[in-house]
């Protein structure tokens, strides 16, 4: 079962199958469709996938090789009023982000002030000082970021982490919708559901924006490889928009200048929208032991003559250490109060911290400050005794590695299981766009949900799939069975019933 | 395009051209065996081996020359770098890292053709045959995927892949059944020979296509001549050479430039286009084919050096 009171986003609080008001319809949609029909829709849209080889490769698991991720086939869907006070939040956090890495990597005000001891930052391994003086285009470091969300209630979000690095998934996003088209086609005749599909273009748009030279910038996108587990991801992104896909080899520096090799001999480059860790962009000045990387990309940086996106150093904003100061550096640079807040978090460096994450590990979640994908957490409801002792252990020996957080009860989403349709946990993990112009963020993200029962954690590496997550229009048009009336911008129409309404045909 | 794209698109044209060669091969192969008497059925396994440039690789693992060895050699063998498997292995790895320049088609052909492989166990002729139609319906599916891609510097580069691959395939093909399988003095025309050339077109798929030029049986030279000299045979050398030059003269009109390829490309088409298949039986039929192979080769080279692919 789900943990106790979670709130159910499709049924609501109240335990029924009823369904949410403004979700009636979607809910008596999972309650009328046959579970075998289900199966056989969720069975072709893992088909498609496979064939299409979105796959990703399990680190540590030779011989799984590729291996698709669970798609669940009932989709979430958030009301306009709910993306509205999710986008704006999202947006004030996304400029903080931005503000204070400008900040760490120029003047350091919000050091100099005290907000965050400045040793946290100095000392942190993911903050570069050699990277100091070196303004990126318009101040931008994190250009895209995916923030990840939980929700508690009806409007009760939180911000679980923020991934400033080279957030992965958006891929998933994409397909997950052109999936739910193919299969799903009814439910957005009677949705309203805004387009995803324009994230390429933007994201190109906001590549072309930070370029350091103004006519017709060249933009690429850096794989490690097509044995990297997001390789899928890489090639997507690069095909939609257009832009060449390059591994390290087919690019060299020469006199701080960064080009491509092709058929016809060098292209200067611009924009590197690179998916290889700062570690290992440039072997002359992080790892010498890199394959992946380019000699020289650093120094060609450091010149202002290639952008990288994202910008190196921006780790630091996503530690999960700095994270618990967040609401503090949204305060500092924003001037009003965190829009979206953190979920409650001791910092384990920190004594009574210690002491009352020591005292209550059974309830608390414990997570290591530089660890991700789901590995190095302890999830104190679920654990052995055995796993909490060994993090107890770990915990005293040292404090300065981990933070805790209390137990969520995370919110749960309609999810087709082995007996039927049950409740599963969520998370959300919306993309935010900083370019030139500002954030955008296209309306969508990537649901991730826990497939096993009760459990919280969705990482796709720990066994969590995905589902669509449909963000409905501002105005919301239920469209009668009987038929349909609605105004569409100067243009007003009457359908008769069985029509597909013109204007989602027109928006695809 | 970069330049390792490009190297990796010519190289799918090839692994995949190689992979449905082989799939006939063993098709017309097996097809041979069941309509010859012993011994010459398992002579049909030793030219296939031979054809396909796999009889070393094949007599060191110390199988023994048998019908399910050498079509498991051919088909499945990991350790066959040529083996229908390898070549499929090949050409989606390649095309995994360049999925961006290949079409949603062409790329689900080529990973539908893995997956296929992949499942496959090796079996009796049976299963051989059933497999060797999938990996077909594949390989048409590929094609027809690419005649469907933009005309752009990829569909130039797989075309050219292929078509060399091509080339090298035919040539080899005409000059071990040849070569191995009338010796001197050999008659010709018997029950034995008429399969062999029967065997040969039906590799090419060029039984129809024979029959339709010549109006007569298969007789030797008429099938050389068809294969090395017909502008209408596709899988001929000749309209291999077209095809070469055709694609280099495209990749030169949208770079504006040419080079030694072209020129080399260029040059074997004109020779060929001027030869007649008396003048080459004249010279030695084995000895001509041997010089074709070793210009392909070259023109191979001139391509990687052209366009930069190392």
């Amino acid at each position: 079962m789900p943990r106790s009171g979670a709130y159910d986003e499709i049924w609501g609080a109240s335990g029924s199958r009823e369904g949410r008001p403004e979700f009636k319809h979607l809910a008596d949609w999972i309650r009328d469709t046959d579970t075998v029909e289900f199966d056989r829709r969720q069975a072709a849209a893992e088909a498609a996938f496979r064939q299409l080889g979105i796959t990703f490769a399990v680190y540590g698991q030779e011989e799984a090789g590729e291996r698709i991720i669970p798609f669940d086939i009932v989709p979430r869907v958030f009301t306009a009023p709910e993306w509205e006070q999710l986008s704006t939040g999202l947006v004030q956090r996304v400029e903080a982000i931005n503000a204070f890495l400008d900040d760490l990597y120029g003047a350091q005000r919000i050091l100099k002030d005290g907000v965050v001891p400045a040793e946290l930052v100095l000392a942190n391994a993911q903050f570069r000082p050699l990277l100091m003086g070196a303004r990126p285009p318009h101040g931008i470091y994190a250009h895209i970021c995916g923030i990840d969300l939980v929700r508690t209630g009806p409007t009760d979000f939180f911000v679980l982490e923020d991934n400033a690095r080279t957030p992965s998934g958006v891929s998933y996003m994409l397909e997950n919708r052109e999936a739910m088209l193919r299969l799903c086609p009814e439910l957005f005749q009677t949705y309203d559901v805004l387009p995803v599909d324009t994230y390429p273009d933007r994201l190109r748009e906001t590549l072309e924006s930070v370029s350091p030279r103004s006519d017709h910038p060249v933009c690429v996108l850096l794989t490690p490889g097509h044995f990297n587990s997001a390789f899928y991801e890489h090639s997507f992104l690069a095909d939609s928009m257009g832009i060449e896909l390059v591994e390290a080899a087919d690019l060299e520096v020469d006199d701080d200048i960064v080009w491509m090799r092709t058929i016809d001999g060098r292209v200067r480059v611009d924009v590197i929208y690179r998916r290889i860790d700062d570690d290992y962009l440039d072997p002359l000045f992080f790892r010498p032991d890199s394959m992946l990387g380019v000699p020289g990309l650093l120094a060609a940086y450091l010149a202002g003559n290639v952008t990288l996106v994202n910008a190196p150093g921006t780790g630091i904003a996503d530690d999960k250490a700095i994270y618990s100061y967040m609401p503090d550096i949204v305060r500092y640079y924003s001037g009003g109060e965190a829009k979206l807040p953190n979920v409650e978090t001791y910092r384990c460096r920190e004594p009574q911290a210690l002491q009352y994450t020591l005292d209550n590990l059974a309830d608390l979640v414990v997570k290591l400050v530089d660890g991700s994908g789901g590995y190095g957490m302890l999830v104190g409801p679920t654990a052995s005794s055995a796993e909490i002792e060994a993090f107890r252990a770990a915990l005293i020996a040292e404090p300065h590695r981990y933070i805790a957080q209390p137990t969520l009860a995370l919110s749960t989403v309609p999810t087709l299981v082995k007996d039927g349709i049950a409740p599963r946990h969520v998370d959300f993990r919306p993309f935010c766009l900083t370019g030139a112009d500002g954030v955008s963020i296209v309306p969508g993200g990537l649901t991730r949900v826990a497939l096993k029962e009760g459990s919280l954690v969705v990482n796709s590496s720990q066994g969590g799939g995905t589902k669509d997550s449909l963000i409905l229009a501002p105005s919301r048009q239920t469209i009668d069975p009987d038929g349909m009336h609605q105004t569409l911008g100067k243009m007003s129409q009457t359908m008769g019933r069985g029509m597909k309404p013109m204007q989602s045909m027109g928006r695809r | 395009m970069l330049a390792r794209t490009a190297a990796s698109l010519y190289w799918i044209g090839r692994y995949v051209e190689r992979a449905e060669f082989t799939s006939r091969l063993l098709e017309a192969t097996i097809r041979f065996d069941a309509l010859s008497s012993r011994p010459a059925g398992e002579a049909a396994w030793d030219s296939a081996l031979a054809v396909a440039a796999a009889d070393q690789g094949f007599d060191a693992t110390g199988a023994d020359r048998t019908a399910a060895n050498v079509s498991r050699y051919l088909t499945l063998d990991p350790a066959n770098p040529g083996s229908i498997r390898s070549c499929l292995d090949a050409a989606r790895s390649n095309s995994k890292s360049v999925r961006t320049a290949l079409s949603r088609d062409a790329w689900e052909a080529i990973n539908r053709a893995w997956l296929g492989i992949r499942q496959a166990t090796s079996g009796g002729n049976y299963a051989t045959l059933a497999l060797v139609e999938t990996l077909r319906a594949e390989a048409r599916g590929f094609e027809g995927a690419l005649h469907r891609m933009l005309r752009n510097e990829a569909y130039f580069f797989l075309g050219l892949g292929a078509a060399i691959e091509r080339a090298d395939n035919t040539a080899r093909l005409i000059d071990v059944k040849y070569h191995l399988l009338l010796p001197e003095g050999e008659e010709v025309g018997g029950a034995v020979d008429r399969d062999q050339w029967t065997t040969i077109l039906h590799t090419v798929s060029a039984n129809t296509a024979y029959r339709w030029l010549y109006r007569d049986q298969p007789k030797p030279w008429r099938v050389a001549d068809l294969l090395i000299l017909r502008r209408q045979m596709p899988r001929s050398l000749l309209a291999s050479a077209d095809e070469v030059v055709g694609l280099l003269t495209a990749l030169a009109k949208l770079r504006g430039l040419q080079g030694e390829a072209d020129r080399a490309a260029r040059t074997r088409q004109a020779t060929l286009a001027n030869s007649t298949i008396s003048t080459i039986f004249a010279g030695g039929l084995h000895e001509w084919l041997g010089c074709y192979i070793v210009e392909n080769a070259r023109i191979d080279r001139l391509v990687s050096t052209q366009f930069r692919f190392a």
